[in-house]
């Protein structure tokens, strides 16, 4: 009998998995770059890495029925003549008609408008859609300015001046032609169905100096009455945020590298920017540098899903959150119902993101009259407004059982951290020790 | 006819006023004097008024502008009527970068240079510019016409959608996708109506060369790679 | 990011006029940045002789005796004229490395703004309007000089952070905009021995400078090299003992406004900047072209 060696199963590389061969393969074969939507894919370090503190005998918590605590927010009470009021600290982040579709859009105004906050435009203009059934709404000032004209900024109810994004930070966007549909192209001034290029940097002004006289043309022309937002992605947080303040903004907005895009190139929603968690302490550390913390709202977005994500962030500094990724999924964004349709599409529900060419089976990233149909805006809204209730009651559960009367009073000495890499971008203790990484003395 | 001296009154007393303007208003004339650089002098106007302002102007001067009909009597600081909808607006001396950005419509006369990225993302704005204009002038111009008596500095109409480009004197050199194109009939009545709106004399639309988009960049191809 | 002046005489009768219409230029850009201001005046030089500016954070304990403690170590004779936080001492052109170098033991709180046969260097954290005053800079004479008023970016909001950054004799640079490649390039010249004081990136590119013109080249063949080895945005006014030159970056969207007469060459971030110099209405007015160098040489013109 003759001896055999034991046979060994092929091992493929970690560092070439199947996705990246994948890949390399796609890039070969169509001489492009993967563009999508949504966020970052790869895991990052993130809130779920934190953990609360609730009271108990050194200190007391709150009965969840009769003792208040209070979730409103007011933003934009440095210089504005209006500021807005919140009733709960979660907002809807900026999402383009374009990108969405005009019922998409109604739908998450109705949500907001609902549940008491403010839903946001995107890089093409206002609808009729969204102002009509936002009580409160942002509009966003873009380098593109598609669809920027100054009746719409003065029906606004706030100003956001977007230098960037979590998705792409110091990145402008591609928006491929399928998606620019008549009404699409008359709103931005463009042909129909060529590609988007849009821009990354403003076309008049470059830098916080400029930054200071462009608000100053903001405030001017609205009469000083609506609040300025400056969203940033989170690329240098501290920086940015001292600068946003140095130039006058009444709100900075910040968005941490899961942040959704309607589509950009994979490689910078992978590889540009910093996580969530890691943003807001030196944004928080800015603002207190220069005496703002409070006095400047600071709003967080990017990769917030629950009432646990917004009681972390909160806790860490932030005077509200932004949903955009969670707001669309509440909507109806990659529901399993519509699986058959997804796998034609060669993906599947939950997976997704192919979202600039209009073929959402959900008909929310799309232009397609018969897919948009699907999507009943009332009863979606009435889906955010119940997802945004819930995500409040969370925290406000949260913060009860910290012991807080308001959610603005959390704390980082509320949480503690469950992993190394989480307690040093939070500056929160390792749990179960006193230990924050990078702090002195250890 | 209100008169607004900067030198002593607030720039907010100026545009307050200026948005204060009421159908069938009497006071249309406004004058400022002292601008001295100001920025966002009367910005966001929107009625049928004319403003005459004496003096050279910081960023943003007519910024938004509707319906107004705005003269500087100097110089214009970066940015002058940028996103302008509607209107007129006449600068005596040079303009400095970013003129008639993303403007949407109305008239943006230059009589003297413009300098960089002049019309840059214009949205269907009139420019003409009686002297040159800076380099990346037309940046991304998605409609409107630019119209140029002078000459043009490096990369102009770089990544051009539909506007118009007319120069007359030399193009030091022309952006990705942009060349130059045939003068059409249309296009001579188009330049004859603007230069004329512009209190152009003296000069035919014979004169000028037209460019526009090569519409290659339309739809992304790898080999266009270097254009991006 | 930041609002930048310079003015550069050609008319002598002007000459003691520098100080109050270079500090007019600064005061009106304040709204640029809020967190520092400087100026750098190229006064009279006296044969045989050179000026160091030097900064204390504790002047009352630094500056009284600080001449005679240095002419103790070194021998020779140092004239003090102590201006608020900071002082100029005036030394035989001989010894100007020997003071430096006792300064280091003597006074080691006290900074080296700048030094050389000409140059005055005065900055400090807060508005132009207070930095001008507290400094007297209104009264001083001199062929030219260059203001700066700082908003800052990345780097701290120090006195030493202020602008103008003087890396070599009579040298200073003001700089708008941001570098992108500042730090590689840091590390490059250290390994040459240059030394820094600052993180700031401006200070990169002034030692650049200095480090371009020791090594022969003069300020316009310095600013022609910086075009290929600087990366990122900005608008730089340099001086040098008798030049004054602009340069942009090929990009050039921070702001630029220069204006020449037959008296002066003027540089502002704004036009308002320039507003109040005399014979304003009748000067040529323009905007420095990108990645152009401009060079003014009151000794190649004489």
């Amino acid at each position: 009998m003759s001896y055999q060696n034991p046979p060994t199963p092929p091992r493929k590389s970690a560092t070439f998995d199947d996705y990246t061969l994948a890949e390399i393969r796609r890039a070969a074969a169509t001489g492009i770059y993967d563009i999508r939507g949504g966020g970052t894919k790869r895991k990052v370090p993130h809130f779920d890495d934190l953990l609360f503190l609730g009271a108990s005998i050194s200190r007391y918590p709150l009965e969840g029925y009769r003792e208040r605590c209070d979730t409103a927010v007011t933003l934009g009470t440095r210089f504005a003549r209006k500021p807005i009021q919140l009733k709960i600290p979660i907002t809807i982040a900026g999402m383009s008609f374009g990108s969405l579709s005009a019922n998409a859009k109604e739908a998450l105004g109705r949500g907001a408008t609902l549940s008491g906050t403010s839903t946001t435009t995107g890089d093409g203009g206002m609808t009729e859609e969204e102002r009509g059934h936002s009580s409160i709404l942002v509009y966003q000032y873009l380098p593109s300015r598609y669809g920027m004209n100054p009746r719409d900024l003065r029906r606004a109810d706030a100003i956001e001046v977007v230098v960037g994004q979590g998705a792409k930070p110091g990145g402008g966007g591609m928006l491929l032609g399928q998606k620019i549909s008549d009404r699409v192209a008359e709103m931005r001034t463009l042909p129909k169905g060529i590609d988007q290029r849009s821009a990354c940097r403003h076309p008049d002004w470059t830098g916080p100096d400029d930054l200071e006289i462009k608000i100053l043309e903001l405030r001017e022309i609205t009469d000083w009455e609506k609040p300025i937002y400056v969203k940033v992605g989170g690329a240098r947080p501290y920086y940015d945020t001292a600068l946003a303040v140095k130039a006058g903004a009444d709100v900075v907005v910040l968005d941490g590298m899961q942040g959704g895009t309607a589509a950009t190139q994979d490689v910078f929603i992978e590889h540009v920017g910093q996580p969530t968690l890691a943003c807001i302490r030196p944004a928080v550390r800015a603002l207190q540098d220069l005496g703002m913390h409070r006095k400047v709202q600071l709003i967080v977005s990017g990769g917030i899903r629950s009432g646990a994500d917004v009681a972390k962030a909160l806790a860490l500094g932030a005077d509200a959150v932004s949903i955009g990724t969670a707001a669309l999924v509440a909507i109806g964004d990659n529901d399993p119902k519509w699986e058959d349709e997804y796998r034609r599409l060669g993906t599947t529900a939950g997976a997704y993101d192919d979202w600039h060419e209009g073929k959402d089976p959900a008909g929310i990233t799309t232009q397609d009259p018969d897919l948009a149909a699907r999507l009943d805006p009332v009863a979606a809204g009435r889906r955010l407004a119940n997802y945004l209730k819930v995500m409040t009651l969370e925290a406000q559960t949260i913060a009860r059982a910290c012991g807080h009367n308001h959610v603005h009073n959390l704390e980082p000495e509320d949480l503690c951290a469950l992993t190394i890499e989480a307690a040093a971008m939070a500056g929160v203790p390792l749990a179960g020790t006193e230990w924050i990484p990078g702090k002195s003395g250890f | 006819m209100p008169v607004f001296d900067l030198a002593v009154a607030p720039l907010r007393d100026l545009n307050a006023a200026l948005h204060a303007v009421g159908a069938g208003a009497n006071d249309t004339h406004f004058e400022v004097v002292n601008p001295r650089g100001h920025h966002a002098v009367a910005v966001g106007a929107d009625a049928p008024v004319t403003i005459a302002v004496r003096g050279s102007v910081g960023y943003y001067c007519a910024g938004m502008n509707a319906e107004a009909a705005i003269t500087i009597h100097g110089s214009a600081g970066p940015g002058v009527a940028e996103n302008m909808m509607s209107g007129t607006v006449v600068v005596e001396g040079d303009a400095s970068q970013y003129a008639g950005a993303t403007g949407r419509g109305g008239l943006l006369v230059i009589k003297g240079n413009a300098a960089s990225r002049c019309g840059i993302s214009m949205k269907g704005i009139d420019i003409v510019v009686h002297g040159n204009i800076g380099h990346m002038s037309a940046f991304m111009a998605q409609s409107g016409n630019l119209v140029v008596l002078g000459d043009a500095g490096e990369a102009l109409g770089d990544s051009l959608y539909e506007a118009r480009l007319f120069v007359r004197g030399s193009v030091k050199s022309l952006g990705a996708d942009c060349i130059e194109k045939e003068m059409r009939p249309e296009h001579h009545a188009i330049l004859a109506d603007l230069l004329a709106r512009a209190g152009v004399e003296g000069v035919a639309p014979s004169e000028f060369k037209r460019y526009g988009s090569a519409r290659k960049l339309y739809n992304f191809n790898i080999d266009n790679v270097d254009a991006y | 990011m930041c609002g930048i002046v310079g003015l550069f005489l050609k008319d002598k009768s002007l000459e003691p006029e520098l100080g109050r219409l270079l500090s007019d230029m600064l005061i009106t850009m304040t709204d640029r940045g809020p967190d520092s201001a400087g100026i750098a005046i190229y006064g009279a030089e006296a044969p045989g002789f050179a000026k160091i500016t030097v900064q204390s954070p504790d002047p009352a304990r630094d500056f009284p005796g600080l001449d005679a403690r240095l002419a103790a170590v070194t021998g020779v004779t140092v004239d003090l004229a102590v201006k608020d936080t900071h002082a100029v001492l005036t030394v035989p052109e001989a010894s100007l490395d020997a003071v430096r170098a006792a300064l280091v033991t003597v006074a080691p709180t006290v900074r080296v703004m700048g030094a050389g046969a000409s140059v005055e260097i005065f900055k400090e954290v807060g508005l132009p309007r207070q930095v001008v005053e507290r400094f007297g800079i209104a009264a001083m004479a001199g062929s030219h000089g260059i203001g700066h008023t700082r908003m800052a970016t990345e780097s701290a909001v120090t006195t030493l952070g202020a602008h103008p950054f003087s890396t070599g004799p009579d040298q200073c640079l003001v700089h708008n905009g941001s570098l992108s490649n500042h730090n590689n390039l840091r590390r490059e010249l250290k390994r040459v021995g240059v030394a820094f004081e600052t993180e700031n990136d401006s200070e990169v590119a002034a030692a650049y400078l200095t480090a371009a013109m020791r090594g022969g080249k003069d300020l316009g063949k310095a600013l022609e090299g910086a075009l290929a080895d600087l990366d990122g945005f900005f608008t730089f006014v340099v001086g040098t003992r008798s030049g004054f030159g602009v340069l942009r970056d090929p990009i050039a969207c921070k702001p630029a406004v220069m204006a020449e007469t037959d008296r002066y060459v003027a540089f502002g971030s704004e036009y308002r900047a320039l507003v109040n110099l005399p014979g304003i209405e009748e000067a040529r007015i323009w905007e420095p072209e990108p990645a152009t160098v401009y060079f003014w040489d009151h000794a190649k013109a004489a």
